[in-house]
């Protein structure tokens, strides 16, 4: 029942083999007895998750389930929960009980899903390790001495390891494909503004967009179809109808159901800087997309390179700004002791924030500073701009643009701690999505020499990703890659 | 040197609150005097997660204002973070319109002093923008403590900009004052000064007369009364000239007026200015205005001051005195109209003139004296234009109407008809009635008779009124003094 598929959990529920009680006390104890080794949970709700799936089986009873009543998953904790403690992997936050419910957790709520908990992240989702958090690192479920990748670190490893059929998560320069691909699962993030960031809490406003993860793309699918619509308390919010991403997965069967896509492989994505052991498989898994029947051709992203500079002046200047409101004065950490206001400040600040988002800070306001605005600001905005046209560019010649998620692996907790250069580089093939605000999907392909998984990510133009999800079903429906299961979760 | 050899250079900032019912960026209400913290929603207080949502209303204000002064009003503006942090500042930065404002240029006529030696000016506008207040910090009564009040947090202004176009004092009360009309006339901000709707800050230089550039500005904050302001800058100007004769420098500086010492004391200098990193607002999308939702704003304008005032003289006949006396505020223009059309089509005529007399004579003092609002008289425009009427058709005299007014506004009758009607008051017009006190009055006054024989006018007069005073006052001046004069054989 573990590795189960939401179809067949559905199924399982709606004729009664297993209540929603029964299956969320299964992850409970699964919770209870991995996650003190993989720490892939901040808060484990069990009186709350017991609640909703005792709610959820009067609604089964009453005949009047849908897709996700009584499907038990995690929420990364950038959400804001009503009554349940939502501290976005910081101390800044390890007392804050949010009074409402983000956009995305109040749509799951009303689907009738259960959230079993908090799932741990890098703090403030500024990392890509989850080291950063203040609650410990998550280990990754196929090797615990390796990281799961990062922000969503404690989503993706908690549904590798099975402790959560499917997750929350947010990305915001690859937090959701990044951690599912070293996880081995499929994670998707959607095109800006179509998951509402309303309780999301910001990292950095204009780059920052909900995801889903899950065992197959077709999990994901039944996920994102709950998480996404118009929210008018979100400005950034896209009005317009919601899409039944499952709906559009089934398709004739067929031995070649990607005749006639289109696949842009980018010459920069497969030029020096990918592992060789990722290369390989990311080659046999394309392989696979042609004998499905997809073509593929080269294309250039010519700015993509730039991708990472821009993206550490813009994120860090959004953040800098968007994280003053943690101040001390009304909610979360303040100092016990200080003097004035200015050490108030200081002080809660300097208590209530780790490292890397204290690097951030000072990076974003740097770049903000009089004299230095257009010089970092401006520019970034500028080369954000050609990153986009870039993709417009390629988009033309192909339907989806596929490559590696991560240049390598997973690798050592603590081998990249105190190189952020080093950690950063491992977002090189995502981050350029999250500046054009496309969409991209990170699914297994394989495993590297090391055993540990490796993701293939695609990514498609706005509003592609019923495409994206479709490639990526077919994909599955031929491949048993997204069926490997870590030892603990076998 | 002296006073004279110094030309004084003042620019107005106005902060002018935005009478919509909801805030700029949250539904919370906007109304006045609540317990402190209760109309502070989860946005005010800037909770984690929650993000900003454009109250439309705010730039249909804006639209309004930017029209009325004959600005550029932008097709697209942007919202800015102004970041600097304050305890009654919930997210660590103010949300306002830097590089693009919503509104542009345009310009205010002004009317400096009174009679004779008054004259107009047009004082320039640079820009008029749309941002957000703060709360407000409670330093008394917490016993070493600060209180925060958010109810304030978030309420809609309207930052209005001058250029440095006034060169006294009293030019910079009459543009405050003409402003404060203004925005009161077309029903964007309450005015209410006490409360903190309307308030001024000043940005004061001088220089020798005829010099090229303007002398280094000191910028005095906050002003909130005519009469303060006029102090302030008083104060301020001769600080600076004292300052320079005596050798000094005028350094860059922020200034406090102090109403109780009448003087003004620094602040902040510019050594201490924020840099306040600004940045557009990744919350909010740019703020687009159609042409059609200007033509729409444009449409429901009410007619403005200038309009009216031309009109009053054109239409109406008044003198330019008149009509500029009558269009200084909404109410007592409001006031003024109605009292007009009250009175019928069929006098019309005739009656502005007598109208606007009543309504700056009588009416003006008796509310200046009561303190009153025009809005508030007892005296309603229909029970004015009655009385109005009532001369105009010879019922009464003027003299009589002063009695009917009184009566009036002590609420001794419904109607000027009533008020006569019971106390008698209708003119006396029997020619045969008068002649009979004509007569009396020559009898009892042989002496006036002769000495007007003999040539003297003023023996005339006095039997007029020995007449009227017969005829406690209801008899016409005009019909006596014809009567008497045929009596007299003159």
């Amino acid at each position: 029942m573990i590795n189960a598929s939401l179809p067949e959990l559905r199924r399982a529920l709606d004729a009664r083999q297993i209540s929603a009680v029964e299956l969320a006390g299964l992850f409970l104890d699964r919770i209870d007895a991995l996650n003190p080794a993989l720490n892939a949970f901040i808060t484990v709700d069990r009186e709350g998750a017991l609640a909703a799936a005792h709610t959820a089986d009067q609604r089964i009873a009453a005949g009047s389930a849908g897709p996700l009543t009584g499907i038990p998953l995690a929420h990364k904790d950038v959400f804001c929960t009503e009554g349940v403690l939502t501290t976005c992997g910081s101390k800044m936050l390890a007392n804050f009980v949010s009074p409402y419910d983000a956009h995305v957790v109040s749509l799951l709520k009303a689907a009738g899903a259960v959230s079993l908990g908090k799932a741990n992240m890098d703090e403030f989702a500024m990392g890509s390790s989850n080291e950063s958090s203040y609650y410990g690192a998550v280990k990754n479920p196929w090797n615990p001495e390796r990281i799961p990748g990062g922000s969503s670190g404690g989503s993706a490893a908690a549904v590798a390891a099975r402790l959560a059929p499917i997750a929350t998560g947010t990305d915001t320069g690859g937090s959701v494909r990044q951690p599912a691909s070293y996880c081995g699962i499929t994670g998707i993030k959607p095109t800006y503004g179509l998951v509402s960031r309303y309780g999301m809490i910001a990292y950095a406003s204009s780059l920052d967009q909900g995801g889903a993860f899950g065992a197959s793309a077709e999990d994901c699918a039944l996920l994102l179809s709950a998480m996404t619509g118009f929210d008018e308390r979100d400005s950034t919010s896209l009005e317009r109808p919601t899409e039944d991403y499952a709906a559009a997965l089934a398709g004739p069967a067929s031995t070649r159901p990607l005749e006639g896509l289109t696949i842009g492989l980018p010459r920069e994505f497969f030029a020096e800087g990918m592992a060789d052991d990722v290369r390989a498989t990311i080659d046999a898994a394309i392989a696979q997309y042609r004998a499905l029947g997809a073509t593929t051709v080269e294309v250039s992203l010519p700015n993509a390179r730039l991708a990472i500079p821009a993206y550490y002046v813009i994120a860090p200047a959004e953040c800098s700004s968007n994280l003053s409101r943690f101040d001390g004065v009304r909610y979360g950490h303040r100092a016990a002791d200080y003097g004035d206001l200015a050490d108030m400040y200081a002080k809660s600040r300097a208590e209530g924030f780790g490292a890397e988002v204290k690097r951030r800070i000072l990076v974003g306001t740097y770049v903000l500073s009089h004299g230095y605005y257009d010089a970092y600001y401006l520019q970034a905005q500028r080369l954000r701009r050609l990153i986009a046209q870039d993709f417009q560019a390629a988009l033309q010649h192909c339907d989806l643009i596929a490559g590696p998620t991560t240049p390598t692996t997973a690798w050592a907790l603590g081998e990249k701690a105190d190189d952020p250069v080093q950690m950063y580089l491992s977002d090189i093939y995502t981050i350029a999505v999250n500046l054009a605000g496309l969409p991209g999907l990170s699914h297994p392909a394989g495993f590297g020499a090391d055993g540990l998984p490796v993701g293939l990510q695609l990514i498609g133009d706005y509003f592609a990703e019923s495409r994206l999800l479709n490639a990526a079903h077919r994909f599955q429906q031929a491949t048993d890659w997204h069926t490997h299961r870590p030892a603990c979760a076998a | 040197m002296s006073r004279s050899d110094w030309e004084v250079v003042i620019g107005l900032e106005v902060h002018a609150q935005l009478n919509t019912a909801s805030k700029i960026f949250s539904g919370a209400s906007t109304a006045f005097g609540a317990e402190p913290n209760r109309q502070a929603s989860a946005v005010d207080i800037a909770l984690p997660g929650v993000l900003p949502v454009l109250n439309r209303g705010a730039v249909e204000r804006a639209i309004r204002f930017g029209l009325a002064i004959g600005a550029h009003v932008a097709e697209k503006s942007v919202f800015a973070r102004k970041n600097y942090f304050y305890p009654d500042l919930p997210k660590g930065y103010q949300i306002s319109q830097m590089d693009l404002p919503v509104v542009v240029g345009g310009a205010i006529t002004i009317r400096v002093g009174e009679g004779e030696s008054g004259y107009e000016k047009t004082v320039r506008l640079t820009r008029a923008h749309l941002e957000e207040d703060a709360g407000k910090s409670l330093h008394e009564d917490f016993h070493g403590m600060t209180g925060i009040d958010l109810n304030r947090a978030g309420t809609p202004l309207l930052e209005i900009v001058s250029e440095p176009d006034m060169r006294s004092s009293a030019e910079a009360v009459a543009y405050a004052r003409a402003l404060h009309a203004l925005v009161r006339w077309i029903d964007i901000c309450d005015g209410n000064m006490q409360e903190g709707s309307f308030r001024c800050d000043a940005n004061v230089s001088v220089r020798r007369k005829g010099a090229a550039e303007f002398g280094t500005r000191r910028e005095i904050k906050n002003l909130n009364s005519f009469r303060f302001l006029q102090q302030a800058i008083d104060y301020e100007v001769q600080w600076q000239i004292d300052t320079l004769e005596d050798g000094g420098r005028v350094q860059q500086a922020t200034v406090l007026f102090d109403p109780d010492t009448g003087e003004t004391r620094m602040m902040r200098s510019k050594e201490d200015a924020h840099d306040y990193r600004y940045f557009p607002d990744p919350d909010l999308l740019p703020l687009m205005i159609a042409p059609e939702w200007k033509a729409r704003v444009q449409a429901e304008m009410p007619e403005l001051p200038g309009a009216m005032k031309a009109r009053f003289m054109d239409a109406w006949g008044l003198s330019a005195y008149d009509a500029t006396t009558l269009t200084a505020s909404k109410e007592v223009a409001d006031f003024y109209q109605a009292t007009v059309s009250a009175t019928g089509a069929s006098l019309a005529t005739q009656l502005p003139k007598l109208c606007a007399n009543w309504v700056m004579g009588d009416l003006a003092a008796r509310i200046n004296k009561a303190e009153l609002d025009v809005s508030a008289s007892p005296v309603s425009p229909a029970q004015l234009a009655g009385l109005v009427a009532r001369i105009a058709d010879n019922t009464i005299s003027n003299a009589i109407g002063k009695k009917v007014f009184e009566a009036l506004w002590n609420g001794e009758g419904a109607t000027a008809d009533e008020v006569i009607e019971r106390q008698g008051l209708k003119q006396v017009t029997d020619t045969g009635a008068i002649e009979a006190m004509i007569d009396e009055v020559l009898a009892a006054n042989q002496k006036s008779v002769e000495e007007f024989r003999a040539g003297k006018e003023k023996a005339f007069n006095a039997l007029v009124g020995q007449v009227m005073k017969a005829s406690k006052g209801k008899a016409s001046p005009a019909q006596v003094n014809e009567l008497l004069r045929k009596k007299l054989g003159a």
